[in-house]
């Protein structure tokens, strides 16, 4: 496959096709799409069969013509592309989510989400600083449009919400990247991660990618635009939403932060971890009182979305491939669980839980995979949450006994809002007429749930296809960050016992602060 | 230097004014009917005037011992405040042939010209009263033009209005170049400049500051800012567009000139200066646009608030700054001109003009391909990328990093998120809100459809494919002034 423009052809395909759905009638724009979307995930099933495992870093590499700030230079690594399989896994399946719920502008529908596809694949597939900034920003203006238009109630607050809380963070961010272009001379994105900047720039650049990144995450307290946004959002939008455009944080902390800015990452871990530990436990708990169904979820959301960030600041293996498979399978399960919020929704037209009941009763087919998808969302063994939470939490316990003792304990409050969810809705008895009346899945709405199931499944069975790729790249990543990894707050000195007891007293409750300046040499705790 | 030499390298301004004054003549036997001619004969000379800049004109050096300078920053001025103008005199037959009242009369194009040729004195101008005549021209123009509807109230008003303020700013412009005058003994930009690097008195920093603000008045910087929503509102509306465009580049062109050639080593002096006229043009004209529900109002602010993002590459102070500025001028009257094309499409039954951004409503359902362009422009406006107004953000936001200017940087591109929300509501009114009555289509106005096209082309991101040549040549026009 070398040579042939695999990645631009990706993005051609969407975006010729968005321009052609806007001139064509409803029903055609529709097929359209659904064409054009699952060409693009043809084309991904054979970007992922002919990616080279533990190959070269960087694949599929294309350098195009330099246009004056930005050059058209695209290629990918297994990060970028286990997170280009997941857009392009999921955007059949929203175009089939809006096959009969959307019935109002289908073309511009159509095509605000084949653009969409274009610039999540083009930010993930970037190898130009400025590219990447193109592609990362300009997915506003579909987005905007989309909670705009066909959103709920309350959308047009939500939609002026999304964009500029996360427009703010992004500009920010462009003039830490045109500082870093400056510096450095280049911004071919592998330059730039073997350039070393300054420590104490490090700390400024770092801190302007974080505001771009942790409202993109979103990160505690900067997260209060994600539930309005998707509980306005139409059933697709929101899987979108959590499915992949959420990922863009995590995606820029592991391309950008992290490889760019050791030092920096290095010494702001706490921030990452405090942050992290109160949105755990904060969201979790605001999960559980939520009336709204799509509310709940979104806040389960943030929820997820802490353990990757801790997972990426842990600086280790586990850590990082388990925020990996996090950011994998919190879209997958989180976009089945907005399906599943939209299959009742589009018969009852609430959101409001307690509207609900007995679903198992009458809707059985929908009740079981409901039933999947929130003990993959809790993380059962068997699931792909498993999967990613065991990683992840298992690297952070190496850095942060605290950190993962708090986070650790998300996994009980999930459990605990999860598990409710699910009894108000699919069990007891049902609450009314209009409710026993509601059919169970068709057959669209299987096709829609059934593979990402599977693929949910297949992840928590044997994650070592998802594993694979990335394997050379975290210890690409690792053998670049590992000079600056924090020190680790657990201390077990074999055959030292009083040395141990000394560091014990002198770091208290404190996860990590300080101990970089400790004489005592502690065993590995890896 | 032979005396043609010089006139060669004014042929510019010499095209135009003569041409000027021949269809004055032709206006005043023609009467009322000769309009259509003279306005396409107006376009010709200004073509006319673009074609003489490949000459001697584009690049001569200076001309008449040191009062005037033709070179590749002014050709470039000269180039945008030409095509800008042409745009203002092609877009006015549809709005005033349907508008009750004045007809357009063919001393409209003619102001037009003399305006023209007014700008280009001010962007060739080395001497601070070649600058002042230049000015002077191009305003005495522009305040006829601004009360071109004699019998409406609010045209009267913006005229008046702004002829009295801007009498206003001429006087302190005036007092600022007597100070430099009296302290340094010249006029002429190189001595000015070679004033200001000796030993500075008090006298000459006070002239800066004076010539300071009475360019701000002109280009319309916070604080001297506040006649311009009302004479965009006032205004009939081409020649808002032409005020928010054409006026617009010549005083920036002037700003850059004046900044650089005659007070550039006292850069550190007036760099305060503007940093504070960007940030709070920038500031204010976002919050205050807010409020609004005229259009022509909030694109009055809008431009306030784009000449604050300009300002910030002239605050840089570098070659790359000043390609910045001119790289924002550039795209700035492009994304300005094509809004105003598409306000001039709103009318009522009648041909009425309608101004609210109420009237906007569901705009996507009734004029799809018009409502598609206005929310390009505005999302350009805003910055945001794919668009090329994000372009135009990025290269001034780029030169002052470049200069080290790393708090003016964050703070002017977090303000932008404030200009942001109302461009937003813009596009909101646009697509989200139900439709009301839908602006009805008039025969006749290919042309005008056209010129919003293309003007919607240059902004979308096939407009990054022109970045080579648009920054070669702002950096060329750059490099003629260091």
């Amino acid at each position: 496959m070398e040579g042939f423009p695999i990645l631009s052809l990706m993005l051609a395909v969407p975006a010729i096709a968005a321009v052609a759905c806007l001139f064509l009638p409803a029903q055609t724009a529709r097929t359209v799409a659904l064409i054009a979307t699952l060409i693009d995930f043809a084309l991904g099933i054979v970007l992922w069969t002919s990616f080279d495992i533990g190959g070269a870093q960087w694949q599929f590499v294309e350098q195009g013509p330099r246009l004056g700030f930005f050059a058209w230079d695209l290629g990918i690594d297994g990060f970028a592309l286990l997170l280009i399989m997941l857009s392009v896994f999921l955007m059949p399946i929203c175009i089939g989510a809006s096959w009969r719920s959307v019935t109002n502008r289908v073309p511009e529908y159509m095509a605000a989400f084949l653009l969409t596809e274009v610039l999540m694949i083009g930010t993930f597939a970037a190898q130009d600083l400025f590219l990447f900034y193109l592609f990362f920003e300009a997915g506003l203006i579909p987005m905007y449009l989309i909670i705009g238009i066909w959103g709920g109630a309350n959308r047009i607050y939500a939609s002026y919400k999304f964009f500029l809380y996360t427009l703010l963070g992004s500009l920010l961010m462009l003039i830490a990247m045109l500082y870093m272009v400056q510096t450095a001379g280049t911004s071919s994105i592998p330059r730039l991660q073997a350039f070393d900047f300054p420590a104490h720039v490090q700390t400024w650049l770092w801190l302007a990618f974080f505001a771009s990144f942790a409202v993109k995450m979103p990160m505690w307290p900067v997260h209060t635009w994600l539930p309005d946004a998707h509980v306005q959002a139409p059933t697709a939008g929101s899987v979108i939403l959590a499915g992949v455009l959420l990922k863009l944080g995590g995606y820029g902390f592991l391309r950008f932060s992290l490889p760019m800015f050791p030092e920096a990452s290095g010494q702001l871990t706490w921030l990452i971890f405090a942050l992290s530990s109160i949105a755990v436990i904060y969201t979790s708990l605001v999960a559980l009182v939520q009336a709204d169904m799509k509310k709940l979820i979104a806040y389960s959301s943030v929820a997820h979305m802490a353990i990757v960030t801790i997972g990426l600041f842990a600086f280790n293996r586990q850590g990082i491939e388990g925020a990996m498979i996090m950011m994998l399978s919190h879209g997958l399960v989180s976009g089945a669980l907005f399906l599943c919020v939209g299959v009742i929704y589009d018969r009852l037209h609430t959101r409001e839980i307690s509207r609900y009941g007995g679903l198992s009763i009458n809707m059985p087919r929908y009740a079981i995979l409901f039933l999947f998808f929130t003990m993959a969302s809790i993380g059962l063994p068997g699931t792909s949450g498993f999967v990613a939470e065991f990683l992840s939490l298992m690297g952070t316990y190496q850095v942060s006994t605290w950190t993962a003792l708090l986070c650790t304990t998300g996994i009980i409050l999930g459990a605990a809002y999860m598990l409710y969810l699910y009894r108000r809705v699919a069990y007891g008895e049902i609450p009314s007429e209009e409710v026993r009346a509601m059919p169970d899945l068709s057959s669209r709405e299987l096709w829609l749930l059934a593979p990402i199931a599977a693929v949910v499944l297949w992840m928590g069975v044997y994650p070592e296809s998802f594993m694979a790729p990335m394997r050379t790249d975290v210890a690409t990543l690792l053998a670049r960050i590992d000079r600056a990894a924090p020190p680790s707050d657990s201390k077990p000195t074999a055959g030292n016992p009083a040395a141990a007891a000394k560091a014990a007293a002198e770091h208290g409750g404190e996860h990590g602060a300080a101990a970089a300046g400790h004489e005592t040499t502690p065993g590995e705790a890896h | 230097m032979s005396y043609a030499a010089n006139l060669a390298m004014t042929l510019p301004e010499l095209v135009l004014g003569v041409g000027a004054i021949v269809l004055m003549l032709v206006s005043a036997w023609g009467g009322p009917g000769s309009t259509r001619l003279v306005s396409w004969a107006s376009v010709a000379i200004l073509a006319g005037a673009g074609i003489a800049l490949t000459g001697p004109a584009g690049n001569g050096g200076p001309a008449f011992d040191g009062l005037y300078r033709a070179d590749a920053f002014a050709a470039f001025s000269k180039v945008l405040i030409y095509i800008a103008t042409a745009i203002a005199i092609l877009m006015a037959p549809g709005f005033f042939q349907r508008t009750s009242g004045d007809d357009l009369r063919p001393e409209y194009p003619v102001l037009m010209l003399l305006s023209a040729a007014g700008m280009g004195m001010m962007v060739s101008a080395t001497d601070m009263l070649t600058l002042y005549v230049g000015l002077e021209l191009q305003s005495l123009a522009a305040y006829v033009l601004a009360s071109f509807m004699r019998r409406d109230a609010r045209s009267a008003e913006a005229g008046l209005k702004y002829f009295v303020l801007g009498a206003l700013a001429s006087g302190i412009l005036l007092y600022g170049i007597s100070l430099v005058y009296g302290f340094s003994g010249t006029t002429l930009f190189d001595g000015i400049a070679a004033a200001y690097a000796g030993q500075r008195s008090m006298g000459l920093l006070f002239g800066l500051v004076f010539v300071f603000a009475g360019i701000a008045f002109k280009i319309s910087a916070v604080p001297f800012h506040m006649w311009t929503p009302d004479v965009y509102e006032g205004a009939p509306t081409p020649v808002t567009a032409f005020f928010a465009s054409a006026p617009k580049v010549a005083a920036m062109g002037l700003a850059v000139r004046v900044a650089i050639e005659a007070m550039g080593p006292a850069t550190d002096q007036w760099r305060q200066i503007v940093i504070f006229a960007a940030l709070a043009s920038i500031v204010l004209g976002a919050v205050a646009a807010i409020g609004q529900t005229n259009i022509k109002r909030l694109l009055a602010y809008s431009s306030i608030n784009n000449v604050g993002f300009a300002l910030i590459g002239l605050a840089a102070g570098t070659p790359a700054g000043v390609a910045g500025v001119m790289t924002y001028m550039t795209i700035y009257i492009a994304m300005t001109l094509g809004s105003f094309l598409v306000v001039l499409q709103m009318r009522d039954e009648d041909g009425q003009p309608v101004e609210t951004i109420a009237s906007l409503s569901g705009m996507s359902r009734t004029r799809p391909a018009l409502a598609a362009a206005m929310a390009m422009f505005m999302f350009s406006l805003a910055g945001i990328p794919p668009l090329f107004g994000f372009y135009a953000k990025f290269a001034v936001f780029d030169a002052a990093v470049a200069a080290g200017l790393f708090p003016l940087a964050a703070v002017g591109i977090a303000a932008s998120t404030i200009g942001a929300y109302y461009y937003l509501r813009v596009v909101k009114t646009m697509y989200f809100d139900e439709p009301v009555t839908a602006f009805p289509r008039f025969e006749g106005e290919v042309l005008q459809g056209g010129l919003i096209a293309v003007a919607a082309v240059f902004i979308s991101p096939l407009g990054y494919f022109a970045i080579p040549l648009l920054g070669g040549w702002a950096m060329a026009a750059a490099q003629a002034l260091f």
